[in-house]
């Protein structure tokens, strides 16, 4: 049988539309399943990080920020394994589980306004943002900050703004931040972003190489500007066996 | 047979070209050393090499299936070998810098463990031409095998000396193409004296000119885009404005022109002073540093005045200070903004003292030039030890990048700096009322600075004081943590400078005596105060639990054992493992993991390619019938590589801590040793028809190794003060009767198999190859767990049991019948 020119044409498109949907519908059973385990596994931390567990609100922000957006098509594939990924120029994307670590430990809410300094990949930004803060992310590798831009700009997050340079001085016109996300790696903390935090406001440093983070340094600025900070395992470990000590 | 042929069977230039391709497989192994701590991190070296040294067990069961076919080609095939040789030494490095590997992500990418085995394969190739050169040689002219043993050895060791020699003149990229071409070079040279060879000038004057004209590429390191250097480039306006190398260190000097750089570990949350300009000084690629501009105005340095380091100046003003490891001079700054009058500054690389005395000193200030400061060259441990000047203070600061510290990567470097008898020595050098002060990063589970707590409490009680407690003080940052060992008790004076240093910069005591919890973990908060809990108790009577209760490794560093940088333990690894999706790996300290790993995958591919083979095709491959003789000279031969190779690196630690410098010890040892066995291979023809010949050797072996062992320090304190060429002649002494006996059992053990079963020769020869590669990490991990003395006692119990292994042959030359 040989069907006219615009019925085969429809056939294709409802086919491809299909395919698109079942990707789709894919991606979407995938992340369901990545937020499944980084709930298991928060469960387990919970108390360690002072947390009840993934929040409602992180929880949410994980299943729609669509992290296959965010790396190369070669690594698409495993997007939504619980692993980190490079994104080329020796830079890479967070495993999840630290994402969400990181995201709950930011304790950013609708409206807060976040810095972050290492942009890489901008998906612990689109995170931040599916939350509600407003995003100011600087990254100082120019071809990852044109791409984190082309990106934003091209899934449409109005909240997060991006520049591109050296974050050593913050971002003075957007100050004071609610959260402050130090990814790039630092010899110390940055007085200035120690500066543009307000009072109450938790700074973040995930210390550690670009596959493993080691610990998470949680700066807190208690409103009389007193600064201190606690140094968090973003894993369930205690040094000593038997008895905890 | 050509006349060729007969030319080399008349052994005109064999023995050169035999000790050439040795010392130049020797050097390719100690130049992939280098070249992979360059590109990737010095742990994967260790991994990459003691697997592509397959490469000679793998030339074993090549040389056994086809000797036959080999031998008829002896003339085209032994020189065939050597050109290989010298064109996949460069090329299999060229090719394998081009995959992907990425160690840190190892344990996340199923792709990552196939670029690994890629690569060992890849590199295995240059050691298997080398490899079934000299094995087909002794298979060929098996009734000269002590000559040709002695020229593999002689070569052997003084390639090592040629390759450090290379280094000291050459980039590690260009000495690997220096190598092939001085192989090569020796091959057209000897080749001219055969007839008919011909092919053999050409073919090698074409690879020399291939050589040289070989693309700069080929010299071109490709270092990992994960790696400290390659991150700093991606900063705009960052550029390398010089490198230089030597045997320790590949050095980059970096600027950074937009951004500027800021390198200030461990500085306070309240410090509001950044760094002046700054130069990033790279060594092999990573532990970056920072030389910093100084202009004679110490308040443009104050932020040093804000670090955990700058506690012992608040204490004691120091008159006279030591730093041991100055790099590039920021603990000399340290002590400008704090006036130190009289300075004693040691560092081992002395190049770079003389790049930044040479373009630098205006930067710096003058501060390596000006006349407080004396600079010795050498190794930290040795000034010491050689010096009988006290100070009032001694610092040993950051010597170390975070990651990698981290990571454990370090786990595998022998370090004297931090054992229990280095802190003793220090502490004896100590004016009355000075301070030992030693900063380290402060890891979360914390690490470091427990285990150097107990070193120092260990190193006190032995240097005689009851109550170690008393004169130690433990601060903290949210980055470093400083340990101060005071000669006197640590006084109410102290303890109020103590408070009022920390309180001030919001530093946390963990540890001073009379300390109360409630003072502990108040600014850079853990979940408990496990600093000060873990003082007390290592302490108190609780120690030996609380060292063996805890879960990573931080029992003191000795001299047997200087592992301070091991931190694993077995019993921990369940519950990282188990911790997987939490990103747990992190907890992992994968030196000794791959260490393991590299000593497990060793054994399963000799298993695969030499012993399956092997036993799949005995009879084709002519072994004897005699299942028992068999595996006893195969036992014979694996032994003694194993021995050889554990004896030899015991004695290169027990010699670093006598000649101070490792690239010394490790040359003067290596070579002495196989010079030595050189002599005692070529000597062992003497012995060859005593019935009880073989066991003469070990007996001499098993006597001077025990004795060292007991006797090592009495030998050599005596000329611990002398000057280095004294000590060098010392060494070399105590080696050569060593090193002679350690050289005859193989061809004792080579000839009795020639007379027993020629088949075998080739497996000998790819076994004890083989053995020899994996002996390095077994003997890593013996010397972790108990130390270089049960290394050495390892290797005498393998000796003793080897020599029991070698068949026998009776009076008449047959077989005895236990055979």
């Amino acid at each position: 049988m040989i069907y006219p020119t615009c019925v085969r044409t429809a056939i294709l498109l409802f086919f491809f539309a299909g395919f698109a949907r079942a990707e789709t519908d894919a991606y979407a059973r995938q992340r369901a399943a990545m937020v499944a385990e980084i709930e298991a596994n928060m469960a387990q931390t919970a108390g360690l990080l002072g947390r009840k567990g993934l929040s409602a609100e992180v929880a949410d922000a994980l299943r729609t920020v669509p992290r296959h957006q965010f790396v190369e098509e070669e690594m698409q594939p495993y997007a939504y394994q619980n692993r980190p990924l490079p994104i080329g120029h020796g830079q890479t994307i967070s495993q999840p589980y630290i994402v969400a670590v990181m995201t709950e430990l930011l304790d950013a809410k609708p409206g807060d306004k976040v810095l972050e300094i290492g942009t890489g990949s901008a998906y612990q930004a689109a995170v931040l943002g599916a939350i509600g803060a407003e995003v100011f992310t600087i990254e100082i590798v120019e071809p990852l900050a044109a791409a984190a831009h082309e990106r934003i700009a091209k899934l449409g997050l109005a909240n997060i703004h991006t520049r591109t340079g050296d974050g050593y001085y913050g971002w003075p016109e957007a100050a004071p931040f609610d959260a402050v996300l130090v990814t790039a790696a630092a010899s110390h903390i940055p007085p200035p972003l120690i500066k543009q935090l307000k009072p109450g406001g938790r700074m973040l440093i995930p210390v550690g190489d670009r596959f493993n983070v080691q610990q998470l340094v949680l700066v807190e600025k208690d409103p009389d500007q007193k600064v201190k900070t606690r140094q968090l395992l973003p894993v369930s470990f205690v040094p000593l066996t038997g008895t905890h000590q | 047979m050509s006349r060729a042929a007969g030319a080399i069977n008349g052994f005109r230039g064999l023995p050169l070209l035999i000790a050439l391709v040795s010392g130049a497989s020797v050097g390719y192994e100690i130049l992939l050393m280098r070249l992979f701590s360059i590109i990737q991190w010095h742990h994967f070296a260790y991994m990459i090499i003691s697997l592509a040294l397959l490469g000679y067990g793998v030339s074993g069961v090549f040389l056994g299936f086809c000797k036959g076919w080999l031998n008829a080609r002896f003339e085209r095939i032994f020189p065939g070998c050597i050109l290989l040789f010298s064109l996949a030494a460069p090329g299999c490095f060229w090719i394998g810098q081009r995959l992907p590997f990425n160690p840190a992500e190892l344990f996340w990418s199923p792709l990552q463990p196939l670029y690994l085995l890629t690569l060992y394969l890849l590199l295995s190739l240059p050691f298997f031409f080398a490899a079934s050169a000299i094995g087909l040689t002794l298979f060929r002219f098996r009734g000269r095998v002590p000559a040709i043993y002695a020229a593999d050895l002689a070569g052997a060791g003084l390639g090592c000396l040629a390759v450090i020699g290379l280094l000291l003149r050459l980039s590690p990229g260009q000495a690997l193409i220096a190598l092939s071409v001085i192989n090569v070079a020796g091959l057209f040279l000897v080749s001219i004296v055969w007839k008919k060879a011909e092919w053999v000038w050409g073919a090698s004057a074409a690879v020399l000119a291939f050589l040289w004209l070989a693309p700069s590429d080929w010299k071109t390191l490709h270092v990992s885009p994960y790696k400290e250097l390659r991150q700093f480039l991606r900063i705009p306006g960052t550029r390398i404005i010089d490198s230089f190398s030597n045997p320790i260190a590949f050095t980059d000097v970096a600027e950074s022109t937009v951004t500027p750089l800021r390198y200030a570990p461990g500085l306070s949350l309240g410090a509001d002073r950044e760094p002046p300009q700054q130069y990033a000084v790279f060594s092999d690629a990573g532990n970056m540093s920072a030389l910093t501009r100084y202009n004679g105005d110490p308040a443009t340095i104050s932020y040093l005045d804000q670090t955990t380091s700058a506690l012992p100046y608040h204490l004691n003003k120091p008159g006279h200070l030591l730093i041991l490891g100055v790099g590039t001079g920021g603990d000399l700054l340290q002590a400008e903004r704090f006036g130190v009058s009289s300075v004693d500054a040691v560092e081992l690389n002395g190049q770079l003292i003389d790049y930044i005395k040479t373009r630098f000193d205006a930067f710096s200030g003058g501060t390596f030039t000006n006349a407080r400061l004396r600079l010795h060259i050498g190794e930290a441990r040795g000034f010491v030890a050689g010096t009988r000047q006290r100070f009032d203070l001694i610092q040993i600061a950051l010597m170390d990048a975070f990651g990698a510290s981290s990571a454990g990567l370090y786990a595998l470097s022998e370090n004297y700096l931090y054992t229990v008898e280095a802190l003793q020595e220090y502490i004896r050098h100590l004016q009355p009322g000075g301070y030992l002060a030693l900063t380290r990063w402060a890891k979360m589970p914390p690490r470091d600075a427990l285990k150097l707590f107990a070193t120092a409490a260990i190193a006190l009680e032995l240097s005689g004081i009851p109550e170690p407690g008393r004169q130690m003080i433990l601060i903290r940052g949210w980055q470093t943590s400083t340990l101060l060992v005071k000669n006197g008790r640590v006084t109410m004076q102290d303890i109020g400078a103590l408070k009022t240093f920390c309180e001030d910069r919001s530093f946390d005591i963990d540890y001073y005596p009379g300390v109360t919890e409630a003072e502990t973990n108040r600014f850079n908060q853990l979940p408990e105060s496990y600093y000060y809990q873990g003082a007390l108790r290592i302490l108190g009577p609780e120690r030996e639990s609380y060292l063996e209760r805890y879960k990573f490794a931080i029992e003191p560093a000795t001299d047997d054992r200087p592992y301070f940088f091991q931190f694993f333990k077995w019993t921990t690894l369940p519950e990282i493992l188990s911790l997987y999706g939490q990103g747990g790996l992190s907890l992992l300290e994968s030196g000794y993991i791959i260490l393991a790993a590299g000593a497990l995958q060793a054994v399963l591919a000799a298993a695969l390619f030499i012993g399956l083979p092997m036993w799949l095709c005995r009879r084709r491959l002519g072994l004897p019938d005699y299942s028992t003789r068999l595996w006893r000279s195969i036992g014979y031969f694996f032994l003694l590589g194993n021995a050889f190779l554990f004896i030899e690196i015991a004695f290169i630690q027990k010699f670093i801590l006598f000649l101070h410098h490792p690239v010394y010890s490790v040359t003067v040892v290596l070579c002495s040793f196989l010079v030595a066995a050189s002599f005692g291979s070529a000597a062992s023809r003497r012995l060859t028809d005593k019935r009880h010949g073989q066991f003469v050797p070990i007996a001499g072996i098993a006597l001077l190794a025990l004795c060292y062992i007991l006797f090592f320090n009495h030998l050599t304190g005596v000329f611990l003060h002398q000057a280095d060429s004294l000590k060098i002649l010392v060494s070399v002494l105590l080696i050569l009767p060593l090193g002679f006996a350690m050289g005859m059992p193989f061809p004792l053990g080579l000839q009795r198999v020639a007379q027993l079963s020629p088949g075998l020769i080739p497996w000998a020869w790819g076994v004890n190859g083989f053995a020899s590669v994996i002996s390095a990490n077994f003997a890593t991990l013996i010397a972790i767990h108990f130390g270089f003395n049960a290394v050495v006692l390892v290797a005498v119990g393998l000796y003793l049991t080897a020599v029991v292994c070698l068949p026998v042959i009776d009076s008449g030359g047959e077989l005895t019948r236990k055979d």
